[in-house]
């Protein structure tokens, strides 16, 4: 009897190819195995994903189609709600079928701004040439170390100052993890320092969340992950919303520049837990995720150790307190792509209304701070709002925990009064230029912030002072350009950085930067292009990436014409 | 001021381009400015979505905002001052457009092209930017090309498909300008877990994703609004026709689909111009034996059929029937009508086998399906009808899906179950297969096959033992609640336990979560009906739903999920031996008396045999001749070798269908007739709506429509008929039946779809029955107690595994149709055997190897597909393939009460080949 005869090609592939196959793809039963005896007895909720992708990736080094396929039926996700997760971030390699999966070590080399002025690309092109086969090399967005420029990451090992040489020496010896910090304030030494005391007395009704919400409110404790929302104001809006309510704690530190959160967290950790118990006390909140990048091991585990403690030694009635990895995402550090990702998503921003105080983690009214607007709490209430608002200069009120890189003596994180100066910061902190460098211009808030000349150099740096110049202070991190630099190449530096960490969703950001980017990489720039692409990005963009990544574009051609062979603008 | 009671719908009132506009509630800015007239370019917007705001092309200025915002997402607010149209709106707006221009490749791939669209409106040309590098197009899949370069990733195909369809296929992977619309990990279309049910096709708006076939590039002479010929489910479509043939299918918002298909009714329409269609009378060459001999080839009918005129295979055909009728009466014959044809069609049938042929010997694929089911409805509470539609599953806190593969077979309803779960509904799945929709399933019970009664039970038990009742409900509307109490006693959870293989306290937790819901329904399918216990099972569901009251309101209820596209409506017709339409008994004599009266005619008082009794009836030579219209019993029926024979036995065979058929080769004559596509008339759904298909193109050839065969075929046994439209057909056939009185011809014809019972014109139909009272003679549900009656053939040693039949998402019944759908048969083309991994390496089969199965009864080969929805011991056929026809396999024994054969479970081996 004959068989019908309907399209030949297609019936024949699949006669060959697939008769013994449902459709999709087939779980493995051995990577299945595997996958479950790594993620063990672990909750296998879905906002747990990607912590459970970082397990597979730590374990066999990358993530096959195949435990991919088997993390998603043990997970019950499909296979792209698990595959569209592990390949927005860059620190998951899938590898599928045919594919080549890395070497066993990969070495990141930063090359963001402050490296790439202290010479990145070189010292990635000598390790590509010396390293061998063995190592990957892998160009990265900044990893918060920008005072120690150039850094490279050997696994999780991190080389301050790399040489070719020092790298090599890491390598060799086979350092791969990230040192801990030698004299972190633990929670003996803190709690014998008055540390919870300030918590002690709230819970036993000796200071009341209105006392306390009272005084944020009369000072300039500001939200410190850039946006620069009041603290206090924060707190009394959480305190109005419907239960349950969350609290989400922002260690996503990914601003080019930006290192103070790494320094507070491994200094002084407990400092900032107080401050979060407190907030969460006075909100009524139900549960702390404390969300860190992935760059930072030693915060992570810092803050493990720190949690712990607090949870075994303390005997508080803790709201329940989870701490979060991320996984290579500089767009995480939005507050509400951070949100995203600790359900186990894909860290694209929402949109807004509803705020995240409204609608935000896990669809509950969510506390979302900076870890160091936190920090400052304790400080506040117990030295009071006039020594916190009189630490200010140039009319200004508070304090600010700069993150200096660039071409000074001596950068790192200073506590420095809000308002001061690029120059006075250079002169009192920073023990002045590099020798043989001269002050040319200044990032005031990492690559986002825009880009000033030196002759805006006296220009108080706080909140709310920038706003005119097309710049923002956002989290405080400055990189001093010198004369041996061209704002050109910093504003391209950034805009690839943008365009490398774009979530992608929206037009304006995800086809502006990368348009930004392939102008400007002509050396010849279009201003025309690129202020229509700046003004729709600006103004069209989803979340404040976007928004923000034509600042170093538009500070070029306002300040630095003379790079761009044209006329300084009046 | 007071809120105007008036008025329940408070409107905003904003300001949109210097005019005070007045937005619905819940309205956004966008869809109140398009619908007051202003446009507003957008793009990952569209109707029927969530808005997701990411393409930025709908971006307005609100007067004290910092930057602009997206009208697509955001809700006006009562003063609010919004600019569409101003430089700054524009300037973002032609912005957008521009760089998604810039990236676009030359040729669109459809002629809706809305970037285009929007492009030309606000004058945007020739982008400025230098092109991505664009990737690769993916044409590994029949049904659908991917051309990402056309891409503008703006989700609507992701959210179409995990959104609407919850298929969750499509994926946003990568980011930044990498970010890519990917299918599984990343995998080719064809290779994925695609289930082709184009909704991503018909959401996207350039084209990146379109039909293989190239017709989005084509305009449509015209668009014909019909319904889809395959499963219960009934999605309205529009049929997209050019040069009388048609090109492509898309979703019509009908009530039950909104706008969805599956794979079958948007890929499945091209079996009409297969080269196998038959578009001449045939009848059998003098001396060529009837079978499935080496004459028999649905390619070349001639080897075993010679070509004839109309009239002279009429005349064959109705003096072959005569004869018999002469000779024996109407005890010699019977007639299988179809539940693939419309309600006319059933209607006439059933009208001309019991008036001109005076017996009740008369029956369909009913009989196959959902017998035991109606057995049990009917005796339970009296209605075989669904008591809530599908789509009430959104009013439902929890829904059980029993002995049912939803996904697979009536695809676009389980589309609804899954969005009730996407929005916090608990799933309930009992099953012995982990099917698809076992991952969303808050519970699932695999139960070992064949014991539904002693789980079900064991639900009762606990029910009824903690105290779950509802007992008002039990008081007032229910009887023997007492037997029920006394036979379930024997069946704790604890005892049941190794017989079911759920662990008691899981059965505890389900029966507590289904007792105490707000609202609780129950879907059952095949896996249910199909067991000599068929209609046991289905007493224990409606015991269930009885007990704890949930039924009656929405989100409550049995709602037996229909197969075929008519199946519901041909029952309702009287295509069964022992109703008239309505389910009028014909042993009743006050119907008797009244349907002798409407037909004029003498009718037979007894209820005539079923399908499988009938071919019984054929072997021991009572019956002598039939008349089948659209039915295939030579692949559908249990125990083909048998069914088979009796097939060949017959004196005269009259067959009317499109193809030849399986049961063609046993046929006399063979006259040709029309696919759905092709004709006028209704069909009733699972939800008891009856919806109108329409006739969108001309037959091919000389054949003839359905419903014109079976009237000529009347008249040439010598009955008056004269109908000329079907409407009038319609017309007579809504007189005999009260259910649809009230959906009169001209309202299917205005409104497409009506839910019946429907009493009047004015009545928008009962969508939930049984909200006061059932309809039985005291108006109370009846309570049957099941005892376990085991499966009839049970494995031993010989035949040690248990083989479960059913169907592929892809085929449709014996294949007739979609195995000669040039997609549908690309994405399924070989028979297969599903087993269990381990199974299969015992064996030592390769995947794709081939294998051999065999049962008491018969065997087949067919290819190895292992499939971790299958416990071990347990084997899945498909039944669609006439080369490996799985119903060689199956166990003829039939249901006591529905006569239903136990397609579901019987002994079988496997063996590599």
């Amino acid at each position: 009897m004959a068989q019908p005869e309907i399209n030949p090609d297609a019936v024949d592939k699949r006669k060959q190819g697939s008769r013994g196959k449902i459709k999709g793809r087939i779980v493995d039963l051995n990577s299945l195995v595997e996958v479950q005896n790594l993620l063990g007895d672990a909750s296998r909720q879905h906002d747990l994903l990607i912590e459970h992708l970082h397990k597979i990736q730590d374990y066999y080094g990358h993530l096959s189609a195949a435990h991919l396929t088997a993390l998603a039926h043990e997970m019950r996700l499909s296979t792209t709600e698990v595959y569209e997760v592990a390949s927005f971030y860059h620190h998951f390699d899938v590898i599928r079928e045919g594919e080549v999966a890395p070497p066993p070590l990969t070495v990141r080399v930063c090359e963001s701004v402050s490296c790439e002025m202290a010479g990145s690309n070189e010292l990635i092109d000598s390790l590509k040439a010396s390293l061998g086969d063995g190592v990957r090399i892998q160009p990265v967005p900044c990893v918060g170390r920008c005072d120690k420029a150039p850094v490279a990451v050997v696994r999780q090992y991190t080389v301050d100052n790399a040489t070719p040489d020092s790298v090599k020496a890491a390598v060799d010896a086979g350092a791969v993890e990230q040192p801990m910090p030698e004299n972190s304030i633990d929670y003996d030494a803190y709690r014998a320092d008055g540390g919870y005391g300030l918590y002690d007395r709230l819970l036993a009704g000796d200071v009341s969340g209105d006392e306390i919400i009272k005084t944020l409110e009369g000072t300039q404790l500001r939200g410190l992950g850039g946006a620069g929302f009041p603290v206090g104001r924060k707190w009394g809006i959480l305190r109005d919303q419907p239960a349950p309510r969350m609290c989400a704690i922002n260690i996503d530190e990914g601003e080019p520049g930006t290192f103070k959160d790494r320094y507070y967290m491994l200094s002084d950790p407990h400092r900032f837990l107080e401050g979060m118990l407190i907030a969460a006390e006075i909100i009524d909140i139900e549960a702390c995720y404390i969300y860190i990048r992935d760059e930072y091991p030693s915060v992570i585990e810092n803050l493990k150790i720190a949690v712990d403690d607090l949870q075994q030694k303390s005997g508080y009635d803790l709201p329940h307190i989870e701490i979060r990895r991320g996984a290579g995402a500089y767009i995480c550090g939005e507050e509400s792509a951070m949100i995203e990702s600790i359900e186990g998503k894909r860290g694209m921003p929402r949109l807004r209304p509803p705020y995240v105080a409204q609608v935000g983690l896990f669809g509950h009214p969510t506390l979302e701070h900076n870890c160091e607007s936190l920090f400052w709490v304790r400080d506040v209430i117990e030295k009071g709002s006039e020594w916190f608002d009189s630490q200010g200069r140039n009319g200004r009120k508070g304090l600010r925990s700069f993150s200096v890189s660039g071409r000074v003596n001596k950068p790192g994180v200073h506590l420095a009064p809000a308002g001061i100066t690029i120059r006075e910061l250079i002169e009192e902190y920073c023990d002045g230029m590099l020798d043989g460098h001269k002050f040319y211009g200044y990032f005031p808030g990492g690559a986002s912030g825009g880009i000033l000349p030196a002759s805006l150099g006296d220009i108080p740096l706080d909140f709310d002072t920038l706003q005119e110049y097309g710049c923002f202070i956002g989290s405080a991190a400055v990189i001093v350009l010198s004369d041996q630099d061209t704002a050109k190449q910093a504003a391209l530096n950034s805009l690839r950085f943008f365009a490398h960490e774009s979530c992608g969703q929206c037009t304006p950001c995800r086809v502006g930067c990368e348009k930004a980017v392939s102008i400007m990489e002509t050396g010849d720039w279009d201003i025309e292009q690129l202020q229509d692409l700046s003004t729709v990005m600006i103004d069209a963009s989803i979340c404040g990436l976007g928004q923000a990544a034509p600042n170093p574009i538009q500070s070029v051609i306002k300040y630095f014409p003379h790079e761009l062979g044209i006329e300084e603008q009046q | 001021m007071a809120a105007n009671p008036d008025n329940i719908f408070e409107t905003i009132e904003f300001t949109l381009n210097g005019q005070s506009i007045e937005a619905l509630p819940d309205e956004t800015i966008l869809q109140a400015a398009q619908r007051t007239g202003t446009e507003i370019p957008h793009l990952c917007y569209t109707d029927g979505l969530r808005a997701d705001g990411n393409c930025r092309a709908c971006m307005v200025e609100i007067d004290g905002e910092r930057v602009l915002a997206p009208s697509c997402c955001r809700n006006p607010t009562p003063g609010m001052t919004v600019h569409s149209d101003n430089e700054r709106a524009q300037k973002s707006q032609k912005m957008v457009l521009e760089l998604l221009l810039s990236d676009m490749p030359e040729t669109s791939y459809t002629l809706d092209n809305e970037l285009m669209y929007w492009a030309d409106k606000l004058e945007v040309k020739n982008p400025r930017f230098k092109p991505r590098h664009q990737p690769a197009a993916d044409l590994s899949h029949p049904a659908i090309a991917v051309n990402l370069d056309a891409c503008i990733q703006c989700t609507r195909c992701l959210r179409a498909c995990r959104e609407s369809q919850v298929n969750d296929v499509i994926g946003l992977a990568q980011r930044g300008h990498h970010a890519e619309i990917v299918f599984d990990i990343g995998d080719p279309m064809g290779d994925s877990s695609c289930v082709a049910c184009g909704e991503c096709v018909a959401a996207c708006p350039t084209g990146a994703l379109s039909n293989a076939s190239g017709a989005h590039q084509v305009e449509a002479d015209r668009k014909v609004d019909s319904v889809c010929p395959y499963c219960g489910v009934g999605c309205l479509l529009t049929y997209h026709v050019k040069d009388d043939k048609i090109i492509r299918v898309e979703g019509r918002d009908g009530p039950a689909n909104f706008s969805r298909l599956c794979v079958k009714g948007r890929y499945g329409f091209d079996y009409l111009y297969h080269p196998h269609r038959l578009t001449k009378p045939l009848i059998r060459k003098e001396g060529v034996p009837k079978g499935m001999n080496e004459h028999f080839d649905p390619a070349d009918p001639s080897k075993m059929f010679r070509e004839a005129s109309w009239e002279e295979a009429m005349e064959l055909a109705t003096s072959g029937l005569k004869t018999i009728l002469d000779a024996q009466g109407g005890s010699g014959l019977a007639g299988f009508g179809s539940a693939k044809g419309s309600n006319e069609e059933a209607y006439l049938f059933q009208k001309l086998v019991r008036t001109g042929f005076g017996t009740n010997n008369v029956d369909h694929c009913t009989r196959l399906c959902h017998a035991s089911s109606v057995a049990a409805l009917l005796e339970g509470i009296g209605s075989g009808a669904v008591s809530n539609q599908v789509e009430d599953v959104q009013h439902a806190e929890v829904f059980m899906v029993i002995g049912s593969n939803p996904t697979t077979n009536h695809p676009v309803a389980a589309t609804f179950m899954k969005n009730a779960i996407n929005n916090g509904k608990k799933l309930i799945l009992m099953d012995p297969r982990s099917t698809q929709i076992a991952r969303h399933a808050t519970y699932h019970l695999q139960f070992n096959a064949s014991t539904d009664v002693s789980l079900l039970n064991s639900m009762l038990h606990v029910i009824i033992e903690e105290g779950l009742t509802d007992d008002k409900f039990i008081a007032e509307r229910t009887t023997d609640f007492e037997e029920l109490k006394a036979n379930v006693t024997d069946y704790s959870p604890e005892k049941m336990e190794s017989v079911t293989g759920i662990p008691a306290e899981t059965v505890r937790e389900v029966a507590r979560l289904f007792a105490t819901s707000k609202g609780s329904m129950i879907f059952w399918g095949m896996g249910i009906s199909q067991h000599i216990h068929g209609t046991d099972n289905s007493r224990c569901l409606i015991a269930l739903s009885m007990i704890t009251g949930q039924c009656g309101r929405p989100g409550t209820g049995l709602h037996p999920l229909r197969g075929q596209n008519n199946v519901q409506g041909a029952s309702d017709a009287g295509l069964i031996p022992m109703v008239f339409p309505d389910y009028q008994r014909v042993d009743n004599p006050e119907a008797h008396a009244w349907f002798s009266d409407y037909w004029k005619a003498e009718l037979d008082d007894k209820p005539g045999l079923t399908v499988v009794e009938i071919m019984h009836a054929v072997l021991e030579g009572q019956i002598k001749g039939m008349y089948i219209m659209g039915e295939n019993p030579a692949m559908s029926d249990p125990n083909l070798n048998h069914a088979r024979a009796a097939l060949a036995a017959l004196d005269h065979l009259v067959l009317q269908d499109i193809f030849l058929t399986e049961t063609a080769a046993f046929a006399d004559v063979i006259l040709p007739a029309s696919g759905w596509a092709e004709k006028d008339g209704t069909v009733s759904n699972t939800d008891r709506r009856v919806q109108l298909g329409r006739a969108a193109v001309p037959m091919p050839g000389e054949c003839r429509q359905d419903l014109w065969i079976i009237r000529d075929i009347g008249k040439g046994i010598g009955l008056d008929w004269n109908y000329e439209h079907v409407s009038e057909v319609y017309d007579e056939m809504r007189g005999a039946m009260d259910s649809i009185k009230g959906i009169t011809w001209e309202r299917l014809n205005e409104q497409s779809s009506v839910t019946y019972p429907c009493a009047d014109e004015n009545d928008p139909g009962q969508s939930v029955v049984f909200t006061e009272d059932f309809p039985t003679a005291n108006g109370r549900a009846r309570l049957v107690a099941a005892r376990v009656v085991p499966a009839d053939e049970q494995p031993d040693d010989e035949f040690p595994m248990i083989l479960i039949t059913g169907r592929q998402l892809e085929h449709w019944h014996t294949g007739s149709m979609t195995r000669r759908a040039s997609i549908l048969d690309a994405i399924e083309p070989v028979p297969v055997v599903y087993v269990n991994q381990h199974d299969l390496d015992n064996l030592g089969v390769e995947a794709g190897g081939e294998i051999v199965a065999r049962t008491r009864r018969g065997e087949i080969k067919a290819f190895a597909r292992p499939d971790g929805a299958l416990k071990q011991g347990e084997v899945f056929i498909p039944f669609c393939y006439h080369e490996a026809a799985a119903n060689l396999l199956t166990n003829e024994a039939l249901d006591p009460f529905g006569k239903i054969p136990e397609f579901k479970f019987c002994a079988i081996k496997l063996e590599a080949a």
